[in-house]
């Protein structure tokens, strides 16, 4: 369509304009969770993520240093100090002393407490406040700003989150927990399918076509189903509810699609090699591991990445298999649903522990994606 | 111990078992069952190639029959049974069946799984072809594909999160931290809304966040099947003056109908066990229950396994039909 005469220049116009509505629409939704994750929980609360990138005004309530500080001069009671940390650079538009006037003074200007003391509060939020009396009390009077906060993104959430050990919502042993579940229940299978797959591809026997059926079938067999008889399976024998149970659980739901994946592209490797291998004298165990498994190579990382991925992102097998009432084995598909339910406001927490689970299949994605797709098309398009 | 090395030793474990097994076992079969020497090597020969496959597929069934087909078989029986106090089970018959059939939450799960399964897939694949028709005909596409096809590596519980966020709610008189209210609120709406708790379009709100997922999917396979096209047939197509619906609708989408149906049928199968994000984001509340959901609540919080079973069933029994259809395709295939 690309060369119908005339009509290219404003159509690729519009066509790029779409793909752009398009990646915006779907980026959108993880970004923001992506940048509410650097930014504290105060500023998630008080403004959308999309101001996070731009200054933003802000009302704050500062609290003045107490009557410990103060010093006399000349006989006056004096207090000094600053509302911000070194480095910190806000910029006081408004400011007042009662909560019902906010916005009554300038940077600079003096204001009165209803205590007859004064202060004087210049834009960078240094103030000194006097008085001829002695500050009383045990803490320093509030003063209501109205300030332009640089954007502020932080680490602070990650480094909670994962290097706080004494943090109860921590999420370092559960993606411990995690890793520990996916890697045994990605490489196991893919042995035991490829052994099978290479039979199924390549060897002539009774039956054949009826297993390959039978594969096809039981790739479409919801887990669901599974459940309860497995988990009686496994109490009754003994495994329990633990990392074991889930490894083997994970292997009998993949096998199917690693079989399929796997017997569909050995299917389609040259019959010359394999036959004159055999002419050779090659004994079919060594023909499979000299030549089939180097070979299918592509089909493998395909598989690899996709059982890793669900095996990662995995919530009901984990949440049914792998149960322990210290929370020691808890998966973080797990863990963040469970800090859904305790947690639901406190976003830094929220969109942190999550980023942490999604970051590592992000970049297994982004860093395969050419195995993914292969393996997409090999294993759903005919 | 600590877990981390128990799953190293398991990895370990598990390769060295398998390939031990497999050495070991084919080892066996050619030197001292069936030895290719002495009066009768040929016809050893010819027996040990007999056995031969099912020593290398014997791990596979022995998981898959144990894993697969023999819960199925299981959840069945589990599903005419009830489990009696102080322990065993009775056989019941029916009546699991028909105390979920007077469950009003069973109603209203297949209700909205059927709506599920109406939009979701249609919504998918349609957003699919779009993007993939896009994205194919711009310099960028490859980044563009990239970027839309990211939320399938995002998990269901992830893909919760940030959509909670995309529709979280606050009272008026606060700033909305929620996009979509903002945009609501900037549109003139007038009041923010808590889109989860709304009946019926809450339900709506879930399934975007799948299609959000899918359509990644649909858009990677339908743009490699619409790549297959023969050129000539478009060629041809505009030499006889078809526009572009036409030469989209009647040319290119006919060719392509086989893809369309397997990536229908495949978001179709997701569909029907969809669990994480009903159970993360309403946990079926507000009218928003779905079957995986209703079978996980009857099976480990109501502890109803008897139920839980036959609702497992209905899901089973849904999935059938593509099941049947895919175990016909493949065998058309092998012919």
């Amino acid at each position: 369509m690309d060369n119908i005469a005339g009509r290219k220049s404003s159509l690729t116009w519009a066509v790029n304009a779409s793909v752009v509505v398009l990646v915006v629409l779907w980026l959108l939704p993880t970004v923001g969770l992506f940048v509410s994750s650097f930014r504290t929980g105060d500023q998630i609360a008080t403004s959308g993520w999309w101001k996070a990138l731009f200054p933003s005004e802000q009302n704050l309530t500062l609290r003045a240093a107490g009557p410990e500080a103060q010093v006399e001069e000349n006989g006056l009671y004096v207090i000094e100090g600053t509302f911000f940390e070194e480095g910190a650079t806000p910029e006081i538009s408004t400011w007042g002393t009662s909560s019902r006037d906010i916005g009554i003074y300038e940077p600079g200007d003096t204001g009165e407490f209803r205590d007859g003391s004064t202060i004087t509060l210049s834009a960078d939020g240094s103030y000194r406040m006097e008085s001829a009396e002695p500050f009383e009390g045990s803490r320093g009077p509030r003063v209501f700003v109205t300030a332009q906060t640089p954007p502020e993104l932080t680490l602070e959430n990650y480094r909670n989150l994962l290097f706080d050990p004494n943090n109860v919502d921590g999420m370092s042993r559960a993606f411990l927990s995690t890793l520990t579940v996916t890697i045994p229940a990605t490489v196991i299978p893919i042995l035991v399918a490829a052994f099978a797959a290479y039979a199924l591809a390549w060897m002539d026997f009774k039956g054949r076509a009826l297993l390959i059926a039978c594969v096809v079938g039981l790739l479409v067999v919801p887990l669901q189903l599974a459940l309860i008889p497995l988990l009686k399976l496994h109490l009754a024998i003994g495994i329990g509810k633990g990392y074991l149970g889930v490894w083997l659980a994970h292997t009998g739901f993949g096998l199917p699609m690693a079989i399929y994946l796997l017997r569909n592209y050995m299917a389609g490797l040259p019959r010359d090699i394999i036959e004159n291998a055999r002419v050779d004298g090659a004994t079919e165990y060594q023909i499979f591991i000299r030549i089939i498994l180097p070979l299918s190579f592509p089909a493998l990382a395909s598989f690899a990445i996709f059982q890793f991925l669900w095996t990662w992102n995995d919530l009901l097998v984990a949440k049914v298999f792998l149960i322990d009432a210290t929370g020691q084995t808890t998966v973080m598909t797990a863990k963040i649903v469970e800090l859904m339910g305790t947690r639901g406001g406190n976003w830094e927490i929220l969109a942190t522990a999550a980023f942490v689970s999604i970051s590592v299949p992000l970049l297994v994605f982004f860093l395969m994606q050419k195995y993914l797709v292969r393996g997409l098309l090999a294993g759903s398009v005919k | 111990m600590n877990p981390v090395f128990q799953g190293i030793i398991t990895i370990v474990v598990g390769v060295t078992g398998c390939i031990a097994y497999f050495y070991l076992s084919n080892l066996i079969l050619d030197r001292v069952l069936f030895p290719a020497r002495g009066p009768h090597a040929g016809r050893n020969i010819n027996r040990a190639n007999l056995w031969r496959p099912w020593l290398f597929m014997f791990p596979a069934i022995f998981a898959l029959s144990l894993y697969l087909a023999y819960p199925v078989f299981e959840t069945l029986r589990l599903s005419l049974t009830q489990r009696v106090p102080g322990g065993g089970y009775e056989w019941v018959g029916l009546s699991n069946y028909i105390r979920m059939g007077q469950d009003a939450k069973f109603w209203e799960a297949i209700i909205n799984n059927m709506l599920w399964l109406l939009i979701v897939p249609a919504a998918s694949t349609a957003f699919g072809l779009i993007a993939a028709q896009l994205t194919d005909r711009i310099r960028w596409g490859g980044l563009a594909k990239s970027l839309i096809f990211m939320p399938m590596a995002i998990s269901f519980v992830g893909a919760a999160v940030i959509w909670k966020l995309v529709y979280d709610a606050r009272p008026i008189e606060l700033e909305q931290i929620g996009i979509l209210n903002a945009v609501y609120l900037g549109l003139g709406g007038a009041e923010p809304q808590t889109w989860l708790t709304i009946p019926f379009w809450n339900n709506i709100f879930l399934m975007i966040v799948l299609i959000w997922i899918q359509t990644g999917f649909a858009m990677v396979i339908l743009s490699a099947a619409l790549r297959g096209i023969p050129e000539e047939t478009v060629e041809a197509a505009i030499v006889d003056g078809a526009n572009g619906w036409q030469i989209f609708f009647k040319i290119q989408v006919p060719q392509i109908r086989s893809t369309i149906l397997v990536v229908w049928t495949t978001i179709t199968i997701i569909v029907l066990k969809i669990f994480d994000i009903v159970f993360a984001m309403t946990n079926g509340q507000w009218g928003t229950q779905v079957l995986a959901n209703y079978m996980y609540d009857k099976l480990f919080v109501a502890r109803d396994w008897g139920m839980g079973s036959a609702s497992a069933m209905v899901i089973m029994l849904l999935v059938l039909p593509i099941l049947v259809w895919n175990v016909r395709n493949a065998r058309r295939e092998m012919r």
